[in-house]
């Protein structure tokens, strides 16, 4: 009997074990969904298929496939879906997007498949795609390809960098003149060399002001495991101790772990009676965390934004226009695609020091470094 | 009579599956999709050229991993570890291949013998706490998995990361031409279509190396005897512990080439994207196909199937989830059909009995 019951127990256990392992990646992809303008007639019917088979008279059509973490991350993705979907409504674009199963090792299918649908442009948000790219993007020379951070060989692949160091060293100057304790945290998501230039260029933000300010630095996650860019309860134990250990302010570059990182400033805000802050990241996050979650917008010193949504948004706009062209295009702060937010004006009365360090970037007379020593 | 108890064991696995494309139907209607035209689209996407060679390339080590399952299945020995045991392997047997040329059979055949055996050290280990402290190796693999992932992650970035690569992401060094597994494609002038993987021939032959071992040697019949009875076996003169641990490494080895395909195949060095999860679908291929080598064949074939077919359903708007449901229901009904069935032929041989006695 007890043999009996004990087989059930493990009969069990392993249910549970595959289910948990086979729904690894549904938590995010419970947001997935296809957007499509074509009118509600064409869903559920073939003729899907078979408009994006025949190119004849097809409006521009674009595909963005997101990375792990998927819709809904406040962060990266997000950023891409928000460039996307204004090219789809500013330019009458069928749009797909896709993302990968848990471990992300179908990016390659997925781009063929945006590829075979006859799409005009697919975008891989993430510099993960470079593999799928160089493998994909030589077989569909008509079809523009982007990847975001990222560059890839084939010649109809668009390489989407951003200067991350340069607007990292400006939220580093920022926090070093607002610092009263003179000792400010950096919270990476994975670390790892692309996270290591806000890292760097945070640091020596900090160090041109005040050489004294201690940093202390964090990170969520190291790889394979790529879990700190969506990690919020990681990101607020790291913050609390961070502001524990008398940190007034904190620089995330972790996607939506760092939601966890303001969580934990009004938490600590409210304890200790003396204010902290955070600096967000890539969106402008007094805006897109400050909008569903207000009570947290008070404690959003700054951003340093990163406009992908923008070279998204460009990328489409030259493949409809016809003057779409692959390989690397940089943007920096001299072409705002990275800039330092001033929105909730906590920062306004050190404004024109940090414009006066974004000009000596731009000039080229600082260049904020971008790897770790 | 045999007959017929034959052809019963047979349906079990056909109306479990029409059983669960039922409830997925049903689901598709309740969430307002057209079920019937959604497989249509996946069966259409499914059998083209290119899908069929990704089918044939994902089942491989979907089929290595039932196979590792299975051999501890057929003596009541639940490896849960295969998941660990091949990642920890196809890392070691990554590095330790990319590290020299040799000509390519030999390189080839050094890459496996070093993944095997990494990956049934792994599993001995799971083996060794059974035999000795009496931890049952449900609990001892599954930690053994979260340690091996730890190990993985540890030594990935700091011991087996490819010197002086200005790559972001650590992985190892890539396999020298001669550690590549050369594709199948000319042998089946399959020009135009992506690598089939030559690691295909392995996963036959260890389909049929396993159909030898277990039905075929005294080891086998050991295996077999103290699954289906453990007093019996023991009174009639196997030791178990000893078994246990053969079967565990047996297993742990199997698990070892698992990784093999898409590394020698695909990837040629381990990298984050490397294929994970593998170890956990072959329980559920393992289960379908009733630890029968040609049963866990279909099984993957099936698993691999839906799971390519699946992709194209984003694009059609219906949520690629269902896969995954379908797999579910698929699993859960056939094994409760077994159950179902090997009851119903217990049945039919006690009657058949007691006919031939009152005669």
């Amino acid at each position: 009997m007890t043999r009996m019951k004990s087989k059930w127990l493990i009969l069990f256990i392993v249910f549970g074990l595959i289910l948990t392992a086979c729904g690894g990646g549904s938590d995010d992809a419970a947001e997935e969904e296809v957007v499509t303008e074509e009118t509600a007639e064409e869903l559920d019917s073939p003729a899907t298929t078979a408009a994006a088979a025949e190119p004849v008279a097809d409006p521009p059509s674009i595909c963005l496939v997101l990375d792990i973490g998927g819709l809904g991350d406040l962060s990266f993705n997000d950023l891409a879906y928000s460039g996307y979907q204004k090219a789809i409504e500013d330019f009458g674009m069928v749009g797909t997007f896709l993302e990968p199963d848990g471990g992300g090792e179908n990016r390659g299918e997925l781009l063929e498949l945006c590829a075979e649908a006859g799409n005009d442009l697919i975008i891989g948000n993430g510099f993960l795609f470079d593999g799928a790219m160089n493998e994909v993007a030589p077989n569909y020379p008509d079809i523009n390809f982007a990847i975001t951070d990222g560059v890839a060989e084939p010649s109809n692949v668009r390489g989407m960098l951003f200067k991350h160091a340069e607007g990292s060293y400006l939220a580093g100057i920022a926090a070093a003149l607002k610092t009263k304790t003179n000792n400010v945290g950096f919270i990476g998501g994975v670390d790892f060399p692309l996270i290591h230039e806000f890292e760097q260029g945070f640091l020596a933000g900090v160090a041109e002001i005040n050489p004294d300010i201690v940093v202390q630095i964090g990170y969520a996650s190291v790889p394979p495991d790529f879990s700190g860019f969506n990690d919020p309860v990681k990101g607020k134990e790291i913050a609390l101790a961070q502001y524990e250990a008398g940190a007034d302010i904190i620089y995330h570059a972790a996607g939506g772990t760092g939601t966890g990182m303001f969580e934990a400033a009004k938490e600590v805000s409210e304890a200790t009676g003396s204010k902290v802050w955070g600096i967000g990241v890539d969106f402008d996050q007094y805006y897109q965390v400050g909008t569903p979650l207000p009570d947290l917008q008070e404690y959003i010193l700054s951003s340093m934004v990163k406009a992908a949504d923008v070279s998204i948004y460009n990328a489409a706009k030259a493949t409809v226009e016809g003057t779409f062209s692959g390989g690397a295009s940089v943007d920096d702060l001299s072409t705002g695609g990275v800039y330092l937010s001033f929105s909730g004006g906590y920062i306004d009365d050190i404004k024109d020091t940090i414009e006066e360090y974004q000009a000596k970037i731009i000039s080229g007379e600082i260049v904020p470094p971008s790897v770790r020593p | 009579m045999k007959l017929r108890l034959r052809i019963a064991s047979f349906s079990a696995p056909i109306i479990a599956l029409s059983i669960a494309f039922g409830l997925s139907s049903l689901i598709l209607l309740f969430i307002g999709k057209d079920p019937i035209e959604t497989f249509r689209i996946m069966f259409e996407y499914g059998i083209k050229g290119k899908s069929i060679v990704s089918i044939i390339n994902r089942s491989i080590p979907l089929y290595i991993s039932a196979i590792a399952v299975a051999v501890g299945f057929k003596m009541g020995l639940f490896n849960i570890g295969v998941e660990g045991q091949y990642l920890v392997a196809s890392l070691i047997a990554a590095f330790i291949g990319s590290q020299f040329s040799i000509i390519t059979p030999i390189h080839i055949l050094f890459i496996i013998i070093i993944a095997i055996a990494c990956s049934a050290m792994w599993a001995a280990i799971a083996g060794y706490l059974k035999v000795k402290k009496g931890i049952h190796e449900v609990i001892s693999t599954i930690m053994l998995n979260y340690i091996g992932t730890g190990l993985i992650a540890y030594g990935l970035t700091n011991v087996f990361d490819e010197a002086g690569s200005d790559y972001e992401l650590p992985r190892t060094p890539e396999l020298p031409e001669s550690g590549q597994m050369p594709a199948l494609n000319n042998l089946f002038r399959l020009d135009d279509l992506q690598d089939l993987h030559g690691f295909l021939f392995v996963a036959i032959a260890a389909g049929i190396f396993y159909y030898w071992l277990v039905w075929k040697t005294t080891l086998g019949f050991d295996l077999r005897i103290t699954g289906a009875n453990p007093v019996a076996a023991k009174f009639s003169g196997i030791n178990p512990n000893r078994l246990i641990i053969v079967a565990m490494v047996t297993s742990g080895g199997f698990a070892g080439l698992v990784g093999l395909g898409p590394l020698l195949g695909y990837f040629h060095r381990f990298t984050i994207d490397f294929p994970t999860g593998l170890g956990f679908a072959g329980i559920a291929v393992a289960l379908l196909g009733r630890n029968h080598p040609f049963g866990m064949g279909i099984g993957a074939l099936l698993f691999a199937f839906l799971e390519r077919s699946s992709q194209i359903l984003d694009l059609n708007d219906v949520p690629k989830e269902i896969e995954r449901m379908l797999q579910a229901f698929i699993l859960l009904i056939v094994v409760v059909f077994y159950e179902i069935i090997r009851r119903f032929i217990v049945k039919q041989q006690v009657k058949d009995a007691s006919k031939k006695v009152e005669t």
